[in-house]
């Protein structure tokens, strides 16, 4: 099977060359219809074209209707919770939308192994079994020993323990999932070389080949979880997600033990970074894009966090959302350490866990705490 | 005679075990296990804290009435499943496992050899072992001279709602059965825990045509009843299809005239 490179490559969705654009608009609303027929909901790069194309606007709300069908029949009526935990603000990258970045000057917080754990407590608290460790590129202090001996402390009071970290060599991976990491977050943020070049100008992580082929490296250390990402408002958001579900489909096949989860974060005000008007993704396409993404992989999470608001993330989880993040505090220690410290980016649904748990109940979903068992880990 | 299950020595009146992942609330689900009359309830050890009395899922269910059987859902390989199994027996002190060894988190398909190496080491602990498999006669068999308490062959993959698609080795698994033949997952309608009964299941699972449902508690009582009907109408002794019909002017009438 060929690099997931070559087949981005291949398909032309490295670059965002007009090719893709004129592609996608002579897709007609007939061939979305007979997409949209076929019940079967498997992958094809066809199918997935049709369904994130212009023609199939106009056929969103057939999509939802599959869409919420599908997501009941393979997960339930339920909605999984969890919460994230930043251990650290410090970052040596540059990328030019984060409040982190590292040409960003201002006060930077980095929790001790106690601070984190009187975070994760608050948390734990609230009821959460499942908790994303976060952090900037912060190699210094944010070792394999640091997250390591934070798993294992973790681990008394949590199920799963995913990171949302720097990417790291596959020996690396390997170390965090014996001491009881089970889950990888990391998102390409762009598949478009040029873009993504522009956007990453300093630090490890501008070297788009070693970032795209992480997830190769969290699947072969065992990872149980495996979380795509790509960062909307930075290029356009169909050919962006043509080349996630072909990343996706390529791990699903490859990688056939660990499970793939989607997460599309879009653009969010930070510190000290200015607002962008190119590439904005409105609430129809963002929808289109979750949509188009269940109906091609009916088992995948869909991850929906406290960027988005409160409104659209309610109407989102009667539909093909599996797993949203609640009471986040995106600053480290901000949940009782250092409540001033400054965040990643703004949340924009700030009620706390318990509220949105009742949110969940009230459009008849069961919110599940808990999905997984530390008893997995052999540490 | 009353015709009841037995597996491990214990009596059930009811063959129809019930799953609860998937539904909107433990309260809903509390209603469609008394509707469906169960005795045998599965519960993801992923999902509960099993320690816990006061665990919200484990609060909801009749454990008077009801087996409770956890299973190791989410287990990647016969290690983690062991692992899981025991953790839950320190635990909890119960002994019964649905051995459920699912390498791949898409179609959940059950890893054969995984399961007999797991199912071989429980058994010798102790363990009341259930196995979820595909539908393969030798594995069951394999798994039944292991000391398996059933085996839980699937209809179609898990949660699909396909119903019978592996009929053809189930009539042979269920012929060649000296354990109970419980046949778990991908019935989606009540017809197909009657169709699974009729073969000659001695008990069907369902979870996910349930808890899903439009009405759960109503179609856990369809449920109830499909697999009661298929299970007498196995008992009572169906009519047989036949392939040709009876033609009016038989070919072989001759014969009659002694002849």
């Amino acid at each position: 099977m060929q690099g997931i490179q070559e087949i981005l490559s291949d398909a032309q969705l490295d670059s965002q060359g007009p090719m893709w654009l004129g592609k996608l608009d002579d897709i007609t609303e007939e061939q979305v219809v007979t997409h949209l027929s076929d019940l079967s909901y498997k992958y094809s790069p066809d199918r997935f074209a049709a369904l994130v194309s212009p023609a199939a606007e106009g056929y969103l709300e057939q999509m939802a209707q599959q869409a919420k069908q599908l997501t009941i029949q393979r997960f339930g009526r339920t909605i999984q919770l969890y919460a994230p935990l930043y251990v650290s603000s410090y970052c040596v990258n540059n990328c030019n939308y984060c409040g982190y970045n590292a040409g960003n000057d201002y006060q930077r917080t980095r929790l001790s192994i106690d601070e984190a754990m009187a975070d994760a407590e608050v948390i734990a608290d609230e009821g959460f079994r499942h908790i994303l460790l976060v952090s900037g590129e912060d190699k210094e202090f944010v070792t394999v020993d640091y997250l390591c001996a934070l798993a294992g402390k973790l681990r008394n009071r949590f199920s799963s323990i995913s990171v949302e970290i720097y990417s790291m060599s596959t020996g690396e991976y390997a170390e965090l999932f014996k001491a009881g990491i089970d889950g990888v977050t990391l998102y390409q943020e762009t598949y478009d070389r040029q873009t993504y070049r522009k956007n990453h100008l300093k630090g490890p992580k501008s070297d788009y080949d070693y970032r795209i082929e992480t997830h190769d490296r969290t699947a072969s250390a065992g990872m149980r979880r495996i979380g795509l990402g790509v960062l909307l408002g930075l290029a356009n958001w169909r050919i962006e997600a043509l080349a996630m579900a072909e990343h996706a489909n390529y791990l699903m096949k490859r990688y056939w033990r660990s499970g793939v989860s989607f997460s599309f974060p879009r653009l969010r005000p930070a510190l000290n970074v200015s607002d962008r008007q190119e590439n904005i993704v409105i609430d129809k396409q963002f929808v289109q894009m979750m949509l188009a993404l269940r109906l091609c992989f009916a088992d995948a999470g869909i991850v929906l966090s406290t960027r988005e608001r409160a409104s659209l993330r309610d109407e989102l989880v009667k539909i093909c959302v599996t797993r949203i993040s609640a009471g986040s505090k995106t600053n480290p220690g901000g949940y009782c350490t250092r409540t001033e410290s400054a965040g990643q980016f703004e949340i924009d649904d700030d009620r706390t866990a318990a509220q949105v748990a009742s949110m969940i109940k009230s459009v008849g979903a069961e919110p599940v705490w808990k999905d997984w068992d530390a008893g997995f880990c052999s540490c | 005679m009353a015709d009841k299950l037995i597996i491990a020595g214990r009596e059930f009146n009811s063959r129809l075990f019930v799953g609860t992942g998937k539904f909107s609330s433990n309260e809903v689900m509390a209603r469609a296990i008394a509707a469906s009359e169960t005795e045998m309830v599965t519960v993801a050890l992923r999902r509960v804290d099993i320690e816990n009395e006061n665990d919200d899922m484990l609060k909801a269910i009749d454990t008077e009435k009801c087996q409770l059987l956890p299973n190791t859902s989410g287990a990647r390989d016969a290690d983690e499943a062991v692992r899981l199994a025991r953790l839950a027996r320190a635990a909890s002190g119960i002994e019964w496992v649905k051995l459920e060894v699912t390498p791949d988190p898409y179609y959940l398909l059950p890893d054969g050899s995984e399961t007999l190496k797991a199912a071989s080491i429980l058994v010798k602990e102790g363990f009341i072992v259930l196995p979820y498999i595909n539908a393969d006669p030798v594995l069951a068999k394999k798994l039944q001279d292991a000391g398996a308490a059933t085996v839980m062959p699937l209809a179609s993959p898990i949660g699909s709602n396909q119903g019978l698609k592996t009929k053809a080795s189930l009539e042979i698994i269920i012929s060649q059965a000296t354990v109970p033949v419980v046949v778990d997952a991908g019935l989606g309608t009540p017809s197909h825990a009657a169709e699974a009964m009729e073969l000659g299941a001695d008990a069907v699972l369902v979870n996910t045509a349930i808890a899903t449902a439009g009405d759960p508690v109503g179609m856990a009582t369809a449920f109830m009843q499909a697999t009661q009907a298929g299970r007498l109408g196995y008992l009572s002794g169906m009519a047989k299809g036949i392939a040709t019909a009876n033609a009016s002017s038989p070919l072989t009438g001759f014969l009659r005239d002694g002849e």
